[in-house]
């Protein structure tokens, strides 16, 4: 709003960065501070003082001497004082140090002839054209290194003494201590023209600049102090430290002036120089840092900007904003997929500003007479000037009475608001789509389970923000470029992210493979699922599964793939044929029907069959009922005969193979050794053993129980769970071996030593439901432990790995001419992924050229 | 002279003609400036009689395009 108001007179064009020379510190001072006093006895700001009114004001009635302004118009001006005797700045000594180790200490030109002076800027300023600034950094570091230690000077001729930096700020020469005016002295005398061979600009950095003789002082304004309840001052971390240096500098002077011993002089130095390097920086390492009376460090201007909460990362990079919201979510299938159930509590205190016009003012005026408490209501009103009111019981009237066209009224969020949903970690663009809000009852967020995939949420305690766009704008980007329908197809792998889980899947399972229904009962399970139009729904008294999920596709549909068995699931105009639905047509990541019906029928159409389809789902399971028995775990005895039989013909090969290798017989794998090689067999053959008794699980169940149903339809769980649950629960790996760790040749106590067999290495032959024997259960407790310590370890590491490969890609991109390039337009592929294939617009990477022949053939005809 | 390594995982590297220098330049509208780098002392390259500033044209085998083409500008260690 401001940049409407206001031209734009300035524009930066360029930033230089310099050093402050002390005539420039002079001349950007409105004040010269003399004494380290405050306030005089009422109170106000002494002259001369640190809260001088010239440097700004912090008080509202005060104006500022300087510019006139009073605290919200005056930005603060900057003082100085001349210190007695110059002092170091803490973080330019590395820099002094280099300098002084490369000059003359008689005539201050580098250490190296002419001819080589020359040479070294030549090639300084080409690596910085380039390779950059920070190559060039490096060229210096790598020339400095080469001449420090030059012992006669080429120029004059003077020996060299050596200089040793004793930290913090102190310089020694050989046994003599450099004071800072020396080391100023040796600075000034570096020649102009030599600078740019340590790569300093002398027209904005001349090196003795780095030794303080003034020192700025900051504006009151970025030192504002407290008034306490108590009625007391209490004055910023900066304030504070300024005030011990214009009362050490004072001391300093005055001894100065009469003339005291030099021991005392150097002292009082010395001490200047501690506070003007903590109030630089206040964790220098060999420093005590400066504290309060309390004893806590005081904050100085490092500690303001560095670190997570300094200026930088917490202020400028973490800023936080208004009408956001943030809460738990819980599932709700019965919103759709691109609405977001926002709590009543939420939507009272989110306002979306709505300009009064002859149309709305009638509901508007409504909404200010239910106020800011009874929704829908309004909490604000803006004025034509920009003057805002909140709207009180006491105002409520007046305010009616006074809106017309061009107010603006903050009104409560409503139904059909658009809103931006956003989960972290917001790793691709997915994590943040819009959302049209529906206000509910309690407290949660609410998302459909369909969107659960692309936020990667679940609902065991996450939290998710939401966002209220308040311009015009705002909300016309988010619903054209935002909207969860343009976001089905990932970019990353050309499938659908939004689709069905769990109970969806099998719900739609048992519909299409099982069901004979009642027409009337179809139709109500249908309506229920959000159809309205029945008319595709055959008019006989009892309809088939198949037909009832036909009802949902497009008319003119069709579509042949297969189903996660294997078997054909064919589509032809819009009648399901044969085949069952489950995960492989309809799931996330997988369900190929999802991706061709958004190639067919675009984004719109395909979002309302994947609403419908997962609702469909959930409401035939609503209406049969779905339970997991314990007998599902149950086993026929055939089944157990045959699994026993292959559990004890596992042994007997362990065996047969123990007993090869203590005979010597065993050959070992190539690049292994035969204890490995032994291990792996085992491992094979029982793994082996495991999937074996899957298989007979599988062939072995006359009806398909709700668990089998759950792992046929690809909802949940594998055949695996299943096997652990009935038969055996299997080996158990650590770091994909055996386990081998515990007693000294043994894993437990209860084995004798040296034993190969597979129970005393961490093989389980219970199952589940048979329970398991303690040193079963031992072992399983190890596998445990370990996975859970590796997720816990691996989630931070993955992540940061994830993040650094994100921030160094972020400005890659495809250009017009399909080739990769950075931001500095250097190529990184010369044709993208090397195909030049838009994933988006494949199926999962891959072009169905046969596909596109046949379709085109079929178009022609 | 060394031989470049004759190894199945060692794509073809070959050196572009003047003439094809231009040609790639022109087609991607850059300077060398602008392409990826290899090192003159490569071991692959060795043998192709390479100078600073050719181009080495490497024809790889690709898992999403069968064969892709790739272009290194060769540069010296410094």
């Amino acid at each position: 709003m401001n940049a409407q108001k206001h031209e734009v007179y300035k524009k930066i064009d360029a930033i230089q960065f310099g050093l402050l020379s002390p005539k420039m510190i002079e001349k950007m001072a409105a004040v010269r501070v003399i004494t380290p006093e405050l306030y005089d006895e009422e109170g106000y700001p002494v002259d001369g003082g640190l809260m001088d009114t010239r440097m700004g004001v912090i008080d509202p009635g005060l104006k500022c001497k300087t510019c006139g302004g009073s605290l919200k118009e005056c930005p603060g001006h900057f003082g100085y004082i001349t210190l007695a005797k110059p002092v170091i700045h803490i973080k330019f000594v590395t820099v002094i140090y280099d300098l002084l180790k490369c000059t003359c200490r008689e005539c201050g030109r580098p250490l190296v002839d002419d001819r080589k002076i020359k040479m070294y800027i030549k090639q300084i300023e080409h690596v910085q054209k380039e390779k950059g600034i920070e190559a060039a950094k490096v060229k210096i570091k790598e020339i400095i290194s080469k001449i420090k230690d030059t012992k006669v000077c080429p120029h004059c001729g003077a020996k060299q003494e050596k200089i040793i930096l004793e930290k913090p700020t102190t310089f020694i020469e050989g046994d003599r201590k450099l004071s800072p005016i020396e080391v100023r002295a040796r600075l000034e005398k570096i020649r102009d023209e030599d600078l740019p061979l340590f790569g300093i600009n002398p027209e904005t950095a001349r090196p003795e600049w780095m030794v303080l003789t003034l020192l700025p002082i900051p504006p009151v304004t970025m030192r504002p102090s407290i008034t306490l309840e108590s009625g007391e001052r209490s004055e910023d971390d900066l304030t504070h430290k300024l005030g011990d240096i214009v009362r050490i500098n004072q001391r300093l002077q005055e001894n100065i002036i009469a003339g005291a011993p030099e021991l005392i002089i150097e002292d009082l130095w010395e001490l200047l120089q501690y506070h003007v390097t903590t109030l630089i920086d206040n964790n220098v390492a060999q420093l005590p840092p400066a504290r309060h009376r309390s004893g806590q460090p005081l904050k100085t201007l490092t500690e303001r900007i560095k670190s997570k909460h300094g200026r930088i990362r917490h202020n400028l990079a973490g800023k936080r904003t208004n009408f956001s919201a943030r809460s738990v979510i819980s599932p709700d299938p019965t919103i759709e997929l691109n609405e977001v159930g926002v709590p009543f509590v939420m939507a009272t205190k989110l306002t979306v500003p709505e300009r009064v016009t002859e149309e709305n003012i009638e509901y508007l005026k409504q909404y200010i007479k239910n106020g800011p408490k009874k929704y829908p209501g309004a909490n604000y009103v803006i004025r034509p000037d920009g003057k805002k009111r909140r709207i009180t019981d006491e105002l409520k009237e007046e305010i009616i009475e006074e809106i017309e066209p061009g107010y603006i009224v903050e009104r409560h969020l409503l139904d059909g608001d658009i809103v931006l949903f956003n989960r972290q970690p917001s790793l691709h663009r997915m994590s943040m789509m819009a959302h049209y809000a529906k206000i509910l009852p309690y407290k949660t967020l609410r998302l459909n389970p369909a969107v659960c995939h692309p936020y990667n949420a679940d609902f065991d305690g996450d939290e998710m923000n939401l966002h209220v766009p308040q311009t015009e704008e705002a909300r016309a980007e988010a619903e054209i470029l935002m909207n969860v329908n343009t976001q089905i197809i990932s970019p990353r792998y050309g499938l659908s992210v939004m689709g069905c889980i769990q109970d969806s899947i099998s719900g739609n399972y048992l519909l299409t493979k099982y069901l004979k229904l009642p027409r009337k009962e179809a139709v109500q399970i249908l309506y229920e699922a959000g159809v309205e139009d029945m008319s595709k729904l055959p008019h006989k008294k009892e309809v088939s599964g198949k037909e009832v999920f036909s009802v949902i596709l497009p008319n003119d549909f069709t579509y042949i793939g297969t189903s996660k068995s294997g078997e054909k699931v064919i589509i032809e105009n819009g009648k399901l044929k044969e085949g069952v639905i489950d995960k492989s047509s309809i799931g996330v990541e997988s369900g190929l029907m999802l991706r061709s019906l958004h190639k067919k029928y675009g984004k719109e159409r395909t979002f309302k069959i994947i609403g419908q389809i997962s609702k469909l789902g959930i409401v035939v399971l609503l209406h049969y009922g779905m339970t997991n028995l314990i007998s599902d775990s149950d086993l026929s005895e055939e089944a157990k005969k045959e699994i026993q039989e292959i559990l004890s013909k596992a042994e007997q090969k362990v065996d047969e193979l123990i007993k090869e290798y203590k005979d010597g017989k065993l050959k070992p794998l190539p690049g292994r050794t035969i204890e490995d090689t032994l291990e792996s067999y085992i491992m094979e053959a029982l793994n082996k053993a495991r999937n074996e008794a899957g298989e007979v699980i599988e062939r072995n169940t006359k009806e398909e129980t709700s668990t089998l149903l759950m792992i046929k339809s690809g909802a949940r769980a594998k055949i695996l769970n299943l096997v652990q649950m009935s038969a055996v629960v299997g080996q158990q790996a650590l770091r994909g071996k055996r386990i081998n760790y515990g007693y000294f040749g043994r894993t437990l106590s209860h084995f004798k030593k040296n034993d190969l067999s597979p129970e005393s290495h961490g093989f389980i032959k219970s199952s589940f439901k048979q329970g398991l024997k303690p040193t079963e259960f031992f072992f399983a407790a190890i596998t445990g432990r370990d996975s859970l310590m590796d997720t816990a370890l691996r989630t931070p590491k993955s992540g940061y790995l994830y993040r650094r490969l994100a921030n160094a890609l972020q400005d890659v991109k495809v250009e017009y001419d399909n080739t990769v390039r950075d931001s500095n337009n250097r190529i990184i592929q010369f044709q993208y992924g090397e195909d030049g294939i838009d994933v988006s617009k494949s199926e999962g990477g891959i072009l169905n050229v046969k596909r596109i022949i046949e379709e085109h053939l079929a178009k022609s005809k | 002279m060394k031989k470049p390594i004759k190894h199945v995982l060692v794509p073809e590297h070959k050196k572009l003609s003047e003439k094809e220098k231009k040609a790639l330049l022109e087609k991607f509208n850059i300077t060398i400036k602008e392409l990826p780098q290899i090192l003159k002392t490569d071991p692959a390259i060795q043998g192709l009689n390479a100078k600073e500033g050719d181009i080495i044209m490497i024809k790889r085998n690709s898992p999403t395009a069968g064969e892709s083409i790739y272009y290194r500008v060769v540069v010296s260690s410094e």
